[in-house]
């Protein structure tokens, strides 16, 4: 979580998911949305920001037999693609969704990793149009054999995950999907940012922000 | 160098019979039961820790979402999720214990006899050296009346309670009322130690773009800063009509904040939404009060409460 001021508004820290660790340098990856990242876009380079982390936990690893699919939707993408990049031996299938083109990110370093992403835009102004996940069950899922040995990793908005959530459930492939929820403090006191699971509320901060699908009760 | 200067200084305070070695608490709510802090903070340096209010049995809490933040302030709606007095008993008190924090078990009851109990149960625990009951809640066998809302009824529930145990009873009281010295009279007639001054305000923010409350639940309890003023003249004006110590809270984030609760009345002060923001916070603000303190060659800190009222 970052600071992004020393004031008193906004108040909180903002969670922030990692897009890239290398060389003892964090890399965080995201999109002005409100009155944080408004801030945050405006510090020049050399600022001090106080940070609280890494916290929570991470995606799972997958055993070796595991074929790799991976999920983006819009900024979901920052994670995924640091995941990405960890599993580009394994050659890891991407899907992109987007609501534009412009909203597209990253791609090219997705090539460098040696992987060509399949990418669909709400309005069709680049790659396939529609969602990401009907894209991703026709080209990738039809018949039993092609689901077998499958895993799947997403991160993106709700309803792109509890649409994943729920054909991964019917063709019962494993699938972790990491979460967002308002938060205030980042260690788990607050219980504010909860996700209902069938083991109860479950705190995004500690436990997650990566969960199995299925272990989330999808409202 | 004068003499006040050679002496050291003395953060100790007295809640009633409650002796703390100063006057910085957690706020219920902001600290979980301790345990979750122990990287951050030396818990025993703390005056006292207020645990995340108790019931009989565990509560699972509001739907998501359950906070927003607002202007220097945050709305929450958790709804009282808490492991029950059992769980913290058996599972969190024993750290508690091992760390020689001074504990004070915040706790709440749908009913007078859900109070009684919660009290009875939580006197007869080990390590714990004081209650605090939050009548901020409903009374669910009657009406529905918010006990800290009508005096009658938080008379009632505090008279209770205060038969029910020998710790040092402290009262928290909700600000969402008309005339909150009446209801401190209200609590100190009934039988308590100390107050609380304040809860959350109640408050509500509704996202624009679709026409909706931001909060599941509707509406949610405002805190940090934003209800600080509100919360200092809550304290100043308890703090004349009142006999018993009172314990500030609402907003506070440095020392100058918690000299302010004190010059309004407050004998000790407690963080809230400052642990969220930073949870090293009430270590920072223990050292700012040091050093304030020596600059103003203050002995006792004890004897800033009630600067105000001169």
């Amino acid at each position: 979580m970052l600071s992004v001021n020393k004031g008193n508004d906004p108040l909180l820290k903002r969670p922030f998911s990692i897009h890239q660790f290398c060389n003892g340098d964090i890399k965080i990856l995201y999109r002005v949305v409100g009155k944080g990242t408004e801030i945050l876009s405006n510090c020049s380079e050399g600022s001090t920001l106080e940070a609280l982390g890494p916290l929570g936990n991470k995606f799972p690893a997958p055993s070796k037999k595991k074929r790799i699919i991976l999920v983006a939707g819009g900024m979901g993408v920052a994670p995924l693609f640091y995941l990405a990049e960890k599993l580009k031996k394994r050659g890891p299938v991407f899907f992109y969704g987007a609501r534009t083109a412009d909203e597209v990110l990253l791609v090219s370093g997705l090539r460098s990793l040696g992987i060509i992403p399949t990418i669909s835009t709400d309005d069709g102004s680049l790659g396939k149009k529609g969602n990401i996940i009907s894209v991703l069950n026709k080209s990738m899922l039809q018949g039993p054999e092609s689901c077998e040995n499958l895993i799947l990793y997403a991160c993106g908005p709700e309803p792109m995950l509890r649409a994943l959530s729920r054909l991964s459930n019917k063709l019962n492939i494993p699938c972790n999907v990491s979460v967002e929820q308002h938060m205030a403090c980042g260690i788990g006191t607050c219980l504010g940012c909860i996700v209902k699971t069938h083991k109860g509320h479950k705190r995004v901060c500690r436990e997650g922000p990566v969960f199995r699908s299925d272990d989330i009760v999808w409202d | 160098m004068n003499v006040s200067m050679k002496r050291n200084i003395d953060l100790s305070v007295k809640i009633g019979t409650l002796k703390l070695k100063n006057p910085v608490m957690t706020a219920s709510g902001t600290f979980g039961y301790g345990d979750e802090y122990s990287e951050f903070v030396d818990i025993h340096k703390l005056g006292a820790v207020v645990v995340k209010g108790l019931s009989l049995k565990p509560k699972e809490g509001n739907p998501p979402p359950r906070i927003v933040e607002t202007p220097s302030g945050m709305l929450n709606a958790i709804g009282l999720q808490n492991i029950g007095i059992d769980a913290f008993v058996k599972r969190k008190l024993p750290y508690l214990r091992e760390v020689r924090a001074k504990v004070i078990a915040n706790f709440f009851g749908d009913s007078v006899g859900e109070y009684v109990q919660a009290a009875e149960k939580l006197s007869a625990a080990d390590g714990i050296h004081a209650l605090e009951m939050n009548i901020s809640c409903p009374n669910k066998q009657e009406g529905w009346i918010v006990f800290g809302t009508d005096p009658r009824v938080a008379y009632e529930v505090v008279s209770a309670v205060r038969k029910a145990t020998t710790l040092p009873l402290i009262v928290k009281l909700s600000p969402n009322v008309t005339d909150i010295a009446a209801m401190a009279r209200t609590a100190e007639d009934a039988g308590a130690d100390a107050l609380s001054l304040i809860n959350t305000l109640t408050g509500m923010a509704i996202d624009i773009r679709n026409g909706k409350p931001k909060l599941a639940n509707t509406v949610g309890g405002l805190s940090g800063p934003a209800i600080r003023p509100v919360a200092v003249r809550m304290v100043y004006e308890c703090y004349r009509k009142v006999k018993i110590p009172i314990i500030g809270m609402g907003g506070i984030l440095s020392a100058d904040d918690v000299i302010e609760f004190m010059l309004a009345g407050a004998a000790a002060v407690a963080v809230g939404t400052g642990n969220f923001i930073n949870p090293r916070i009430t270590m920072d603000i223990l050292g700012e009060l040091k050093i304030y303190m020596k600059s103003q060659g203050i002995h006792a800190v004890s004897r800033l409460t009630g600067g105000a009222h001169c």
